[in-house]
C-alpha cells in the first residue's frame, strides 16, 4: 500500500510538471501581453503530431521531441504574426473568439493532414521498462524522465526570467508595457519571442504526454482547460503560481482517482460516488481557492 | 440599412413563413432543421443576456444546456420504466409532459447557474472566462463518470415528450411548439431590457462603480442575469433532448459553449434577434458546407476569425443602424 501510494504521488508530480509546461506559456502570455489564448491546446497538439510524424519516419524519438518543440514554436510565431498580434489591444471577448476560431482551423487542418485515427508514439527502448528507486519502488523510467525534464525546464525558465537581460525585459513588460517600449526595446519582437517560448513548451509537453497516451485531434483542449484551472489556482501571470498550482492539481487529480473509489467502496459499498467525486475534485479545489483567495495563491490583489 | 425593429419583425415573420412553406411543399427535414436552429437560438438568447447586455463572457453555458437536457432525459427514463426518481416522504415520478419537464429543466438550470455564479461572479475579466470554462468541463466529467444515467453512453428517450393539443412526433407540430417557446423567450428578453433591471444591467456593464454609487449592488444584478440566462439555456437543452430523443455527455462539452457563443457573435452581440439570426446562419452553413465537405469546421473557423478581426457587430450590426457596444 505504501509503495503503491508513493508511486501514485510520483504519478501526480509527473502529471503536475507536464501541466506546468502548458500553464507556464499561458500564464506568461497573459502576464506579458494580457492575452487569453485558447489556441494553446492546439500548439500542444501540433507538437504531439510533429513528434509522432518525425519519430515514425526517422525512427528516432529524440528527433521527434526536437521536432515537437520546433514545429510548435514555428506555428506559434506564425499565428502570433498573422492573428494574435491584432488582438493585444482588443477586449477579452475578441481574444477568446479569435483563438477559438484558431482551434477550429488547427483541429480541422490536422484532421485533413493526418486523418481521424490516433497515432502512437513509442517509448524509446533506452527509457522503456521500470527502474528501481531507493526503498525498493519499481517506477517506469519514462515517467521519471518526464519529471526530470519538467523540473529542468522549470529551473531553466526561472533562470531565464530572473537572470537574463531578456527575462528582465519580460518582467518589465508585465509591469508596464508603455514604459519599456519608451526605453527603446522592440516590444513587438519581445511579444513574438514570449509567444513562441510558450508555444514550444506546449509542443514539448504534447509530445511527451502523447507518448504516454495517444496522439489525436482534440487532445489539447482538455489539457488546456486543466491548465486554466492551474493558473486560476496559482494566480494568473505568476510563473511560481503556475508551478505550485500544477503540482497541486496533478497530485489532487491522481490521488483523488486512486483513493476516492476505494474509500467509497468502504463507505457505500460501490466505487461510483468516489469516481464521480474524483472527476470533479480539481474543480472543487479551484472553487475553494477562489473562495479564500480570489486572486489565486501567488496572485497579486488588484 | 434598416431600422432594427423592422429587421426583428422580418426575422420573426420569416420563421413563420418558412414553417408554412416547408409544410406545404412537404419537406419535414427542413422543419426539423429549422427547429434545431430555433433551439440553438434560445440557447444563444440566454447567453446574450449575460454576454451581450451584462458584459460577462461566459464560456461555460454548455453546463446549463446539458443540465436542461439531462433533466428531460432523467425524467423520461423514469417515466418509461415506471420507476420513481425518489420514494420517501414524497414520491417523485418521471414524466414526459413537456410543460413539467421544461419547468424542472429551468429550475435545475437556475440552481446550476446560482452555484457556478456564486463562485465565478466574484471574479472578472480573464478569470471569469477561465472559471466558467472550467466549471463547464466539471459538469462534462460529472456526466461521464455518473453511471446511474448512462455514463459515457448517455440515455435514449424512446418517445418525444408530449404537449397538450400537439402531436410532437410530427415535425410540423414540434416546430410550432418550439416556435412558441422561442417567441416567449424573445418577448421575455425584450421586456427585461426595457425594465429597470435591464437598464441597470447595461449600466453595470459600462460603469459598475457608478451603479454601486447609487446603491445598486453590481454582484446581485450580475447574479440575477446569470441565473435567468442559465434557465433560458437549460430550456433550450430540454428542447434539444426531445428533438434528438437522446442526451449524452457531449451536451456538456466545451465545444457547445463555444458554439452558443458563435450564435451570438455571428448574429450580433447585444442585439435582440442577434442569436436568432446567428443560429439560423450557423445551421444553414452546417447543412450546406457539411454536405459538401467533411471539413466544414475549417470554414467556420476562418469565417469566425474574419468576423472577429474585421466585422464586429455581426450580421445584425451590418444590416441595421445602431451604435457599437464595448465589452470588458
Amino acid at each position: 500500500m505504501t509503495l503503491l501510494f508513493i508511486e501514485q504521488i510520483l504519478n501526480g508530480v509527473q502529471l503536475g510538471v507536464m501541466l506546468f509546461l502548458m500553464a507556464a506559456g499561458l500564464t506568461l502570455v497573459f502576464g506579458v501581453m494580457g492575452l487569453i489564448n485558447l489556441a494553446h491546446g492546439s500548439l500542444y497538439m501540433v507538437g504531439a503530431f510533429a513528434a509522432a510524424a518525425v519519430a515514425a519516419s526517422t525512427g528516432s524519438f529524440l528527433l521527434g521531441v526536437v521536432a515537437s518543440i520546433v514545429a510548435a514554436a514555428v506555428a506559434g510565431v506564425l499565428i502570433e504574426m498573422l492573428v494574435i498580434r491584432r488582438l493585444y489591444g482588443r477586449d477579452h471577448l475578441d481574444q477568446v473568439l479569435a483563438t477559438f476560431a484558431l482551434i477550429l482551423i488547427f483541429s480541422e487542418g490536422t484532421r485533413m493532414v493526418f486523418g481521424s485515427f490516433p497515432l502512437y508514439l513509442q517509448i524509446p527502448p533506452a527509457l522503456a521498462g521500470p527502474i528501481t528507486l531507493p526503498g525498493g519502488i519499481e517506477y517506469p523510467l519514462f515517467r521519471l524522465t518526464l519529471i526530470v525534464i519538467g523540473l529542468i525546464v522549470a529551473f531553466a525558465l526561472y533562470l531565464l526570467i530572473t537572470k537574463t537581460r531578456l527575462g528582465i525585459q519580460i518582467q518589465a513588460g508585465e509591469e508596464d508595457r508603455e514604459m519599456i517600449s519608451a526605453l527603446g526595446i522592440d516590444i513587438s519582437k519581445l511579444y513574438t519571442f514570449v509567444f513562441a517560448l510558450g508555444a514550444a513548451l506546449a509542443g514539448l509537453s504534447g509530445a511527451l504526454v502523447g507518448t504516454l497516451q495517444s496522439v489525436e485531434v482534440g487532445m489539447g483542449e482538455p489539457v488546456l482547460i486543466t491548465a486554466f484551472v492551474v493558473i486560476v489556482i496559482g494566480g494568473i501571470g505568476s510563473i511560481q503560481g503556475a508551478l505550485i498550482g500544477a503540482i497541486l492539481v496533478g497530485l489532487t487529480q491522481t490521488l483523488g482517482a486512486f483513493l476516492l473509489p476505494s474509500l467509497s467502496i468502504t463507505l457505500f459499498g460501490s466505487p461510483d460516488t468516489g469516481q464521480v467525486l474524483s472527476s470533479m475534485l480539481i474543480y472543487i479545489l479551484m472553487a475553494l481557492v477562489l473562495l479564500f483567495r480570489p486572486q489565486g495563491l501567488m496572485g497579486v490583489k488588484t | 440599412m434598416i431600422p432594427e425593429r423592422l429587421y426583428n419583425g422580418i426575422i420573426w415573420l420569416g420563421l413563420i413563413a418558412f414553417g408554412l412553406l416547408a409544410y406545404f411543399i412537404d419537406e419535414p427535414y427542413w422543419l426539423t432543421l429549422a427547429t434545431r436552429a430555433m433551439i440553438f437560438a434560445i440557447a444563444g438568447l440566454g447567453l446574450n443576456l449575460v454576454l451581450g447586455y451584462g458584459g460577462m463572457i461566459s464560456f461555460g453555458h454548455a453546463a446549463f444546456f446539458g443540465i436542461g437536457g439531462y433533466a428531460v432525459g432523467i425524467l423520461a427514463t423514469h417515466a418509461q420504466t415506471y420507476d420513481p426518481i425518489f420514494a420517501g416522504f414524497i414520491t417523485l415520478t418521471g414524466t414526459q409532459f413537456m410543460p413539467y419537464t421544461w419547468a424542472i429543466a429551468v429550475i435545475a438550470g437556475g440552481i446550476g447557474a446560482a452555484l457556478i455564479g456564486a463562485i465565478s461572479l466574484r471574479t472578472q475579466g480573464a478569470y471569469f472566462i477561465m472559471i466558467t470554462l472550467a466549471f463547464g468541463q466539471m459538469f462534462y466529467y460529472f456526466a461521464i463518470s455518473w453511471p446511474a444515467y448512462g455514463g459515457e453512453d448517455g440515455m435514449s428517450i424512446y418517445l418525444r415528450g408530449g404537449f397538450p393539443g400537439a402531436n410532437t412526433l410530427r415535425p410540423f407540430d414540434f416546430f410550432w411548439v418550439t416556435f412558441g417557446v422561442l417567441t416567449a423567450v424573445i418577448l421575455l428578453i425584450r421586456t427585461l431590457n426595457a425594465s429597470p433591471f435591464g437598464l441597470s444591467l447595461n449600466a453595470v456593464r459600462q460603469t459598475p462603480e457608478r451603479v454601486e454609487t447609487v446603491g445598486i449592488s453590481p454582484f446581485r444584478l450580475r447574479m440575477t442575469a446569470f441565473i435567468i440566462s442559465g434557465m433560458i439555456t437549460a430550456l433550450a437543452g430540454a428542447l434539444f433532448a426531445d428533438l434528438n430523443k437522446y442526451v449524452s455527455p457531449s451536451m456538456f462539452s466545451w465545444t457547445i459553449s463555444g458554439e452558443i457563443m458563435i450564435f451570438v457573435i455571428l448574429g450580433g452581440v447585444a442585439r435582440l434577434m442577434g442569436p436568432v439570426v446567428g443560429a439560423i446562419v450557423f445551421v444553414t452553413l452546417e447543412e450546406l458546407l457539411g454536405g459538401v465537405s467533411d471539413h466544414w469546421h475549417l470554414y467556420l473557423g476562418i469565417l469566425l476569425l474574419l468576423i472577429v478581426l474585421f466585422a464586429k457587430g455581426g450580421i445584425t450590426g451590418a444590416l441595421t443602424r445602431k451604435t457599437q457596444v464595448q465589452h470588458g
